[in-house]
């Protein structure tokens, strides 16, 4: 119990787990989907604070990790061509490709920039009139609703200098793939709750239902993670398989359906490549036909790269749940965030880098957890 | 970029026809657009990824997920100089196989 101090309340965690405890009677092996959820079970010890034999499984819900090294190398082709601004949000900066990554091909003379928000790479498109601003459009149904926004926008303003490098993924069918593999051992799921907060839990029953299989929405506090855990075991013990939501807060069960209809117009789903894991069948979005021109792959023709991906990572099998971090011979060796080998440790929500930075069983002395801003109280903030 | 961040709404106004907001993220103060949540109003907090408001939340969650986030270094993470940590981690890379 010795991470249990650390705890918000404490008691409540004691309460929560007690519970666990009194319901579970055999072993039972649960997949958090999330990367945000990762790190906040490996840095408050959830995954041992456990009863034993109820174990957590890290799911592929990071979206720098999953991007696959293709698409990595297209971005990095783009990214060097004269005349384009490359515009990517800050963590896929150090993301490997093949030879290289963004921040060396900025070192080499590429004009790549980092955005906050896509709406910034729009901005830049706007003030560059003369260049191509390409924006690298990575992420899950959180990310992607803002994508097509800016990808609406621009056709909105009259943008014709900007695109987007597509590689957006969807939870649902990754659970898919996760159930009907030969190896699955995943037994319920901790559903990501910001997945959640914008696509509902329809998509949700008929999984569950399917692969008898309890999904619980879920968020990130180490309480929300206990609660998801506690509801997960209680249905499994009862042989139940529903959908709930315990992350009411920021869930509702309709999610945010102006950003399903802004998604419904500019995307379509398709079948995408997951890195290390391959081709999910209906797992992404691409540009609908409507905004075709739009898609950077298309425009700058680089659909013919194709890049293998090195055996040495075993990211692949991390994602899926089949490996833990720790188990991987290059984890921590040949294999850390400052020098990575693939995306798993690159990310800061990646399960390798997750277990690196808490120091996870037997590893060589880890850097300090990442630096923190201070958090001003917001009832206290000045600009309130 | 992975996680969304709750904020609070600080101001709104119509900028080339879409309506944004300047957000409160524990001090950390961005340009947020609210066209998925148009009636956002001043002083409610929601939900933001990579600069758009995605769902409503309390005040109390708020405060208690960006504690949170910030013990995680997410905040850290999403607010500041990405160009540092990755010119940090290149240094760091070096000296690892020097």
């Amino acid at each position: 119990m010795k991470y249990l101090e650390e705890f918000r309340d404490p008691e409540l965690a004691r309460r929560l787990l007690d519970d666990i405890r009194a319901t579970v009677t055999r072993p039972w092996a649960l997949m958090e989907v999330c990367g945000g959820q990762t790190h906040t079970i490996i840095r408050h010890g959830i995954d041992q604070l456990l009863p034993e034999g109820v174990e957590l499984i890290h799911g592929p819900g990071c979206p720098v990790c999953v991007t696959p090294l293709e698409v990595i190398d297209k971005a990095l082709e783009i990214a060097s061509r004269p005349g384009v601004i490359f515009c990517s949000f800050g963590d896929m900066l150090r993301v490997p490709g093949t030879d290289r990554d963004l921040f060396r091909v900025r070192g080499e003379g590429g004009d790549v920039r980092v955005v906050y928000s896509p709406l910034d790479a729009l901005r830049i498109a706007q003030q560059n009139p003369d260049r191509e601003v390409v924006f690298f459009g990575i992420g899950f149904e959180t990310t992607a609703p803002p994508n097509a926004m800016t990808v609406y926008q621009a056709r909105k303003l009259g943008i014709r200098n900007f695109s987007l490098l597509v590689s957006h993924v969807r939870v649902p069918p990754a659970i898919e793939a996760i159930m009907t593999s030969p190896d699955c051992r995943v037994q319920g799921f901790l559903a990501a709750g910001h997945v959640c907060s914008v696509m509902g839990v329809d998509e949700y029953p008929e999984l569950a239902e399917r692969h008898r299989v309890p999904i619980v929405v879920t968020g990130f506090e180490p309480l929300d993670i206990l609660e998801g855990i506690r509801r997960t075991v209680r249905q499994l013990e009862r042989g139940e398989h529903t959908v709930e939501n315990a992350y009411q807060r920021a869930v509702r069960p309709e999610g945010n359906p102006a950003a399903k209809a802004m998604l419904a117009d500019v995307f379509e789903v398709t079948d995408r490549a997951w890195r290390g894991i391959g081709v999910i069948p209906q797992s992404g979005w691409r540009l609908s036909p409507r905004y075709r021109d739009q898609d950077a792959e298309h425009r700058f023709q680089v659909s013919g790269i194709t890049t293998v991906e090195p055996a040495e990572c075993r990211s692949g099998e991390v994602l899926q749940g089949l490996l833990k971090p720790n188990q991987c011979e290059a984890f921590g060796t040949t294999c850390t965030p400052r020098n990575p080998l693939g995306a798993t440790m690159v990310s800061s929500e990646g399960a390798c880098a997750a277990y690196y930075l808490y120091r996870r069983l037997g590893l060589p002395a880890a850097p300090p957890p990442a630096r923190s801003l201070p958090v001003v109280p917001l009832e206290a903030s000045p600009v309130a | 970029m992975c996680l969304a961040v709750p904020g609070r709404v600080v101001e709104i106004e119509e900028r080339d026809g879409t309506r944004m907001a300047v957000v409160d993220f524990g001090g950390v103060v961005k340009d947020v657009c609210l066209e998925y949540l148009p009636d956002l109003a001043v002083g409610e907090y929601a939900i933001v990824h990579v600069g758009f408001a995605l769902q409503r939340l309390d005040e109390e969650s708020a405060r208690k997920t960006l504690e949170l986030f910030n013990e995680l270094g997410l905040l850290q993470e999403e607010f500041g100089d990405p160009w540092e940590a990755a010119a940090g981690a290149g240094a760091a890379a070096k000296e690892v196989q020097q």
